[in-house]
C-alpha cells in the first residue's frame, strides 16, 4: 500500500463526493454569516439545512453495491456507510429546525452553533466511512471537538460551562485511551489499515497478549464514546447541563458515530478476536442495561431521565453487536436508527414546549398536556412507547431484533436479562404518558414553535409509529449492508 | 553502543522528568519538568534519524505550547491547598484503580511477553535519505485526505476558541484601527497663536 498512484487518486475522488461538498459548504456559510446581521441568524440555519439536503442527495445519488476503497485506502465506501451517512445528515438537518427557535428565544442564536454542527456532521461522515485508524481517529476528533464547543456555547449559563469541561476532560481521556489502544494494536499488526489489522489477526496473531490488551484500550474508548456503564459518567451532567438544543445534538446522530466506531474497530478490524470482545461488551451491555433502566426511575429531570434512557438504549445495542452474526450487525444498526429518530422526537418535544425563561425540562411541566395539546401529548406518548419498546412501535422490532440475536448465539440469560430490564425500564416511560394524561396542568400557556418545527415533529413522531406498523423496510436495508 | 547507552540516558531523565511533572507541588515547576520532558523526547527521536520530528516537537511544544503553558499557569489565581482538599478523599480508590492497572500492563508485558510484527528492527537508511522530504511526500500523497482532515480539525478549533472567548460588551475600550490610522495631525494638536505678552 506504499505505492501512490496520484490518477487513481483523482478518479477516486469521486467517492468523497458528499464529504468533500459538506466540508466547503461549512467553510462558506462560515464566511457568509460574517455578512450577516444579527436578526438575520436564522439565514445560516437555513443555508446550513439546505447543505445537508445536498449532501445527503449526493451521498444517496448513487448505488453501491460491493465495498470500495478510495483516496489512498484511507477513505471506504459500502453500503452500511452510506445509509448511516444519509440517516445522519438528515437527522443533523431536523436537529437544526429544532434548534432555530430556542437559539433565538435564549439570545444565541448565532452563526456559529449551524458551523460547528456541519464540521460535527462532516466529522461523523468521515468516521464512518473510515478504512484506516487514522481516519476514523480523525473524524472522531472532528466531531467531537464540534461537540465540546457546542455544549459551552450559552456562555451565560454556568451550568454549561461546567458540563462542557466535564465533556471535554472525559472526552479527551476516552480519545487518548482509544488512541493508546489503537496504537498497541498497530504496533502487534504493523499495519494502521483495518483490513491488514484483519488479516494479520487471522494469520495467527489473534490471539496474542499485546493484540488482547489493546483491544482492551479500545473497548474503553469505544464504551466512553457510547456512554456504556461504567464509562457512562459524563452523559446524564452533559445531558443535563448542555443547552437542549445541544442536548438534542448529542443525543441524536453522534450515537450513530459511536456504532460505526464500533463496527469499524470490532467487526471489520478485529473478527478473529470476535469471542474476546465479545466477553468484554457482554459485561458493559449488561451493565448499561441494569443501571441505566433503574437508576433512570429516580430521575425527576426529563433530561437527566432520557440520558439515562440512552444508557440502557446503548446497552440494548450492543447486544446486537457481540453476538458477532450478520443478523446480530443488523439488528443492532435498525436499533441505532431507530434509536435516533425516536431520541430527536423527545427532545424535539422538550424543545417545543419550552419558552422565554423556561426549560420544560422536569417531568411535572408534562403535567396535563393532554388538556393543554391533545395532539403533541399523542405524539410524546408515541415516542415514550417507542422508547419502552411496546408493540407496534418501532422500538419493539429494534428490541426484538438484538433479543432475536443474542438467542441466536445461545446467550438465553442474556435475552432473559435484556426482556426483564425492559420490563422496568417501561414503567419510567408510562409515567410520563401518566402524567400527561392524569394529571392535572401547571399552567395552561399556549404551546409555541413555528409551524415547520411543529409540523416536522409531528412526521417524526409518526414516523416512530409508521415504522413500527411497517418495519420491513428499514429492516430489510439493514439486513442488506450487512448480512 | 554510543546511541545505546545515549537512549537509556536519555530515556531514565526522560521518566524522571515525566514523574516530576506529577509529583512536584509547584505547578510551574511541573511545567518546566514537562518542558524536559519534550526535550528528551526530541533527543530519542533524533537517535532514532526522526530529526524533523524531534526539531519540531522542540518548535512547536517546547517553543509554543509550554510557554503559553507557562503563562496561563502564572496568571491563574489557583489555590492549590484548597483545590488538593477534596482530592486526598478519594485516594485509597485511586490508589486501589492505579495499582490494578499496573499490576495488569506488567503481567502483560513482562509475564507474557509482547511479541508482534514490531519486533523486527528496522532497515538502515539510505546515504542522503531525508525524512523530511518523506514525510512530505507522504503527507500530501498517499495521506493526503488525513492531512486535509486534520486541517479540518484545526479550522474547527480556532472558530470554536473564538466563539466561546470573544464578547462585545457594551462600553468596551476597543481601539478602532482604521480611525487611529486616519488620524490628522490637526486632530489631536491644536495650535493656538497668540501675541507674546511683556512679563508683568
Amino acid at each position: 500500500m506504499n505505492t501512490f498512484n496520484a490518477a487513481e487518486f483523482n478518479a477516486s475522488l469521486v467517492y468523497a463526493w458528499p464529504e468533500i461538498f459538506l466540508g466547503l459548504a461549512a467553510c462558506v456559510i462560515l464566511m457568509l454569516d460574517l455578512a450577516l446581521k444579527d436578526t438575520q441568524k436564522s439565514w445560516t440555519g437555513i443555508l446550513a439545512i439546505a447543505s445537508l439536503i445536498v449532501t445527503a442527495l449526493l451521498a444517496s445519488s448513487h448505488p453501491v453495491s460491493t465495498r470500495i476503497l478510495a483516496l489512498g485506502g484511507l477513505f471506504e465506501l459500502d453500503r452500511m456507510a452510506q445509509i448511516l451517512k444519509v440517516v445522519t445528515l438528515l437527522t443533523v438537518a431536523v436537529v437544526f429546525v429544532y434548534s432555530n427557535e430556542y437559539l433565538r428565544r435564549r439570545g444565541i442564536l448565532k452563526g456559529e452553533y449551524f458551523v460547528l454542527g456541519l464540521f460535527a456532521a462532516l466529522g461523523i461522515m468521515v468516521l464512518i466511512s473510515a478504512a484506516n485508524l487514522i481516519t476514523l481517529y480523525l473524524g472522531l476528533e472532528l466531531m467531537s471537538l464540534c461537540l465540546y464547543a457546542m455544549v459551552a456555547f450559552d456562555r451565560e449559563s454556568g451550568t454549561a460551562a461546567e458540563s462542557a469541561i466535564k465533556f471535554f476532560v472525559l472526552g479527551s481521556l476516552a480519545s487518548g485511551t482509544l488512541l493508546y489502544g489503537m496504537s498497541i494494536v498497530y504496533g502487534v499488526t504493523g499495519s494502521l489499515q483495518l483490513s491488514e489489522i484483519a488479516i494479520a489477526l487471522h494469520g495467527g496473531l489473534a490471539a496474542n497478549v499485546g493484540v488482547l490488551f489493546g483491544l482492551a484500550f479500545i473497548i474503553v474508548g469505544v464504551g466512553f464514546k457510547f456512554g456504556a456503564v461504567p464509562f457512562h459518567m459524563w452523559i446524564p451532567d452533559v445531558y443535563e447541563g448542555s443547552p437542549t438544543c445541544v442536548t438534542l445534538f448529542i443525543g441524536s446522530a453522534p450515537k450513530i458515530a459511536a456504532f460505526a466506531l464500533a463496527m469499524r474497530l470490532l467487526p471489520e478490524a478485529m473478527a478473529f478476536s470476535q469471542p474476546d470482545w465479545s466477553q468484554m461488551l457482554v459485561v458493559l451491555a449488561v451493565l448499561s442495561i441494569g443501571v441505566g433502566n433503574v437508576v433512570a426511575i429516580a430521575q425527576t429531570n426529563l433530561k437527566r431521565m432520557l440520558a439515562y434512557s440512552t444508557i440502557s438504549h446503548v446497552g440494548y445495542i450492543l447486544l446486537g453487536i457481540l453476538a458477532g452474526t450478520g443478523q446480530g450487525y443488523a439488528a443492532a444498526m435498525f436499533y441505532t436508527i431507530t434509536y435516533v429518530i425516536v431520541a430527536t422526537g423527545s427532545f424535539g418535544m422538550i424543545l417545543l414546549m419550552s419558552r422565554q425563561g423556561f426549560e420544560a425540562d422536569k417531568i411535572d411541566d408534562y403535567k396535563g398536556l393532554a388538556i393543554r395539546s391533545p395532539w403533541f401529548a399523542g405524539m410524546m406518548a408515541i415516542l415514550m412507547f417507542s422508547l419502552a419498546g411496546l408493540p407496534p412501535f418501532i422500538g419493539f422490532w429494534a428490541k426484538f431484533g438484538v433479543v432475536q440475536a443474542v438467542l441466536g448465539i445461545g446467550y438465553t440469560w442474556l435475552a432473559v436479562t435484556a426482556v426483564l430490564f425492559s420490563v422496568v425500564g417501561a414503567f419510567f416511560y408510562l409515567r410520563i404518558v401518566k402524567v400527561m394524561l392524569f394529571d392535572d396542568p401547571l399552567d395552561h400557556s399556549v404551546i409555541g414553535g413555528s409551524a415547520l418545527m411543529r409540523t416536522l415533529l409531528s412526521a417524526n413522531a409518526l414516523l416512530a409509529f409508521g415504522l413500527g406498523v411497517l418495519p420491513g423496510g428499514l429492516l430489510a436495508l439493514c439486513q442488506q449492508a450487512l448480512m | 553502543m554510543f546511541p545505546t547507552i545515549l537512549f537509556f540516558v536519555f530515556s531514565a531523565v526522560l521518566i524522571s522528568a515525566a514523574l516530576g511533572v506529577i509529583l512536584v507541588r509547584n505547578p510551574v515547576h511541573s511545567a518546566l519538568l514537562l518542558v524536559l520532558c519534550f526535550f528528551n523526547s526530541a533527543v530519542i527521536w533524533i537517535l532514532l534519524d526522526a530529526e524533523f520530528l524531534g526539531i519540531v516537537l522542540v518548535l512547536v511544544y517546547v517553543g509554543a505550547v509550554m510557554v503559553l503553558f507557562l503563562f496561563v499557569v502564572m496568571m491563574l489565581d489557583v489555590n492549590l491547598e484548597e483545590f488538593r482538599s477534596g482530592l486526598t478523599d478519594y485516594w485509597p480508590l485511586a490508589a486501589a484503580v492505579a495499582g490494578f492497572v499496573v499490576f495488569a500492563i506488567i503481567n502483560v508485558i513482562v509475564v507474557k511477553h509482547l511479541g508482534g510484527a514490531s519486533l523486527r528492527s528496522a532497515p538502515a537508511l539510505a546515504e542522503g535519505y531525508s525524512n523530511t522530504r518523506a514525510l512530505g511526500t507522504v503527507l500530501f500523497t498517499r495521506y493526503a485526505y488525513a492531512a486535509e482532515i486534520a486541517s479540518t480539525i484545526l479550522l474547527v478549533a480556532s472558530v470554536a476558541a473564538i466563539v466561546l472567548t470573544l464578547r462585545r460588551r457594551p462600553g468596551g475600550k476597543l481601539q478602532n484601527i482604521a480611525q487611529q490610522v486616519a488620524v490628522r495631525a490637526r486632530d489631536r494638536v491644536r495650535i493656538v497663536k497668540m501675541t507674546a505678552e511683556k512679563r508683568p
